[in-house]
């Protein structure tokens, strides 16, 4: 496979090949993760002089790329060409918001990389070391689906970057561009995928469907303040007004007055088992497994370890990989006249 | 518990399983009063949060009844429907939550007897599951 070779560090890499795009005019901005004092934000950078602030590669994901590449995509598709960096479940998550009409890939080069997981953001406010976010432990499809380039990062010793060219769009934007060319293929550290593949089965086997039922639920949930906060960080929750925002939710008086007559108590803010079965039941066939939600949850909850295993179970039945292809068509979006047949018969 | 009588809502498609039931009515035939009838225009129409609110607020089961595969008034609303009901079984079996408090059942607008058949058996089923247990969660 034809690919570039820089004499660099990740980062630095990036930013050179980056500039280069924007120097030659190939691209009108960059997209890419960027330390801002003593944290990370996505930015659009347009000036040339500004990218050496950005830091593509530090393991960190404050906010889904998918997510803000959809802001900026959903109302009208670029006008000019953008260079995003964004790691392999932001990618998924952007074909995923694709599929649900909430973003477009007109004008955007897609540089992503094998991704070997990112931290908690909340490990930048705390010494809690370098672990990584445990839907990164458990994520065993760390190669990007069809990126138009893509950095060979995962065990990788940093000096030299590797960037594959994967598609002709990848390759019209490097023309005329000072890189080497060579010849590399996609490779990942020997045995990950299995060892990953094994964390998952020993995480989810903590999550037995005969060890949850409604009291595992209200066990899991019970530190849950009802901030929505993980729907708000979550990709494919792209809802502007959430029915669980929306005033249809609250909870009408006479409604209030039967609960407690028949239960002698309310749990408040109401509706938290609701708001995590409706959000499993709404989002759980596109859930890439990114971990966004885990890692704002307030109160630590494992949001994304639960969701990962039940997405899994969903996205099984429809034999359905989320991001996996943009041709594929959302499980319930469609459906097999011959399928599911002993459905409503009984 | 023999004089439990649940309360199971059930959501039924306008040009199908709404005029079964009606068909069920005008031919008395007999059944048990268990079923909170919900009108909708298309079994598809039902989002998966009608099932859970219901489920959560306490109904001992939930019906979809739609037209059978093929027959749908707008032609394919109900294999959405089947589609979305697999999932929310799914779910629930993999959160350990009884699935058999939720049913889906395909009933035509001829098909009183039917309807009258699925209401008892479906009634008795839930009788012997007894009440739904989340009734009692107060912590939802």
């Amino acid at each position: 496979m034809k690919a570039i070779r820089i004499n660099q560090p990740f980062n630095e890499s990036l930013r050179e090949l980056l500039r280069s795009l924007l120097e030659k005019g190939k691209v009108g901005a960059v997209f890419a993760l960027t330390r801002i004092g003593s944290g990370y934000s996505y930015t659009l950078i347009t000036d040339p002089k500004l990218l050496d602030q950005i830091t593509p590669i530090d393991p960190y994901m404050p906010v889904g790329g998918g997510k803000m590449l959809s802001r900026l995509t959903m109302i009208e598709p670029l006008t000019q060409p953008i260079a995003a960096v964004i790691r392999p479940c932001e990618l998924r998550s952007l074909y995923e918001l694709v599929k649900l009409e909430q973003a477009n890939l007109d004008n955007l080069l897609i540089i992503s990389l094998t991704c070997p997981g990112v931290r908690p953001i909340r490990g930048l406010a705390t010494d809690r070391g370098e672990t990584l976010r445990e839907c990164c432990q458990i994520c065993d499809r760390f190669i990007p689906e069809k990126s138009d380039l893509t950095l060979l990062c995962a065990g990788e010793d940093g000096n030299v970057s590797t960037i594959l060219i994967n598609t002709e769009q990848g390759e019209r934007f490097l023309e005329g561009l000072p890189f080497d060319y060579v010849e590399a293929e996609l490779k990942v550290p020997e045995g990950l995928k299995e060892s990953r593949k094994k964390k998952r089965q020993e995480t989810f086997s903590r999550l037995k469907p005969e060890d949850l039922g409604m009291e595992g639920l209200i066990n899991i949930f019970g530190r849950c303040i009802g901030c929505h906060a993980c729907g708000r960080a979550c990709p494919i929750c792209y809802c502007n007004l959430c029915y669980f925002d929306s005033e249809e939710s609250e909870s009408h008086p006479k409604e209030l007055a039967t609960d407690l007559e028949l239960k002698g108590a309310l749990r408040l803010p109401t509706n938290t088992i609701f708001y995590h079965l409706g959000r499993m039941i709404h989002v759980s066939l596109s859930c890439v497994g990114c971990g966004m939600c885990s890692d704002v949850c307030p109160v630590e909850i494992p949001v994304g370890t639960i969701f990962t295993r039940i997405a899994e179970s969903g996205q099984k039945l429809f034999d359905y990989i989320p991001g996996r292809d943009l041709e594929e068509k959302l499980p319930t979006s469609t459906f097999k006249i011959e399928e599911l047949k002993d459905l409503g018969e009984a | 518990m023999s004089d439990f009588l649940p309360r199971i809502v059930g959501f039924l498609c306008n040009w199908c399983s709404y005029a079964g039931a009606d068909l069920a009515g005008v031919s008395r035939l007999k059944m048990p009063p268990a079923l909170i009838p919900i009108r909708v225009m298309c079994s598809s129409r039902v989002d998966p949060l009608f099932v859970l609110r219901a489920f959560l607020g306490g109904a001992d089961a939930v019906l979809i009844a739609g037209c059978h595969p093929g027959d749908c008034h707008y032609q394919s609303g109900n294999y959405y429907t089947r589609r979305r009901f697999a999932l929310l079984q799914r779910i629930f079996q993999e959160l350990g939550l009884e699935v058999d408090r939720l049913r889906l059942a395909w009933i035509a607008a001829s098909e009183g007897v039917r309807f009258k058949k699925v209401v008892t058996e479906y009634t008795d089923r839930i009788k012997k599951l007894g009440p739904n247990p989340v009734k009692k969660e107060i912590f939802l």
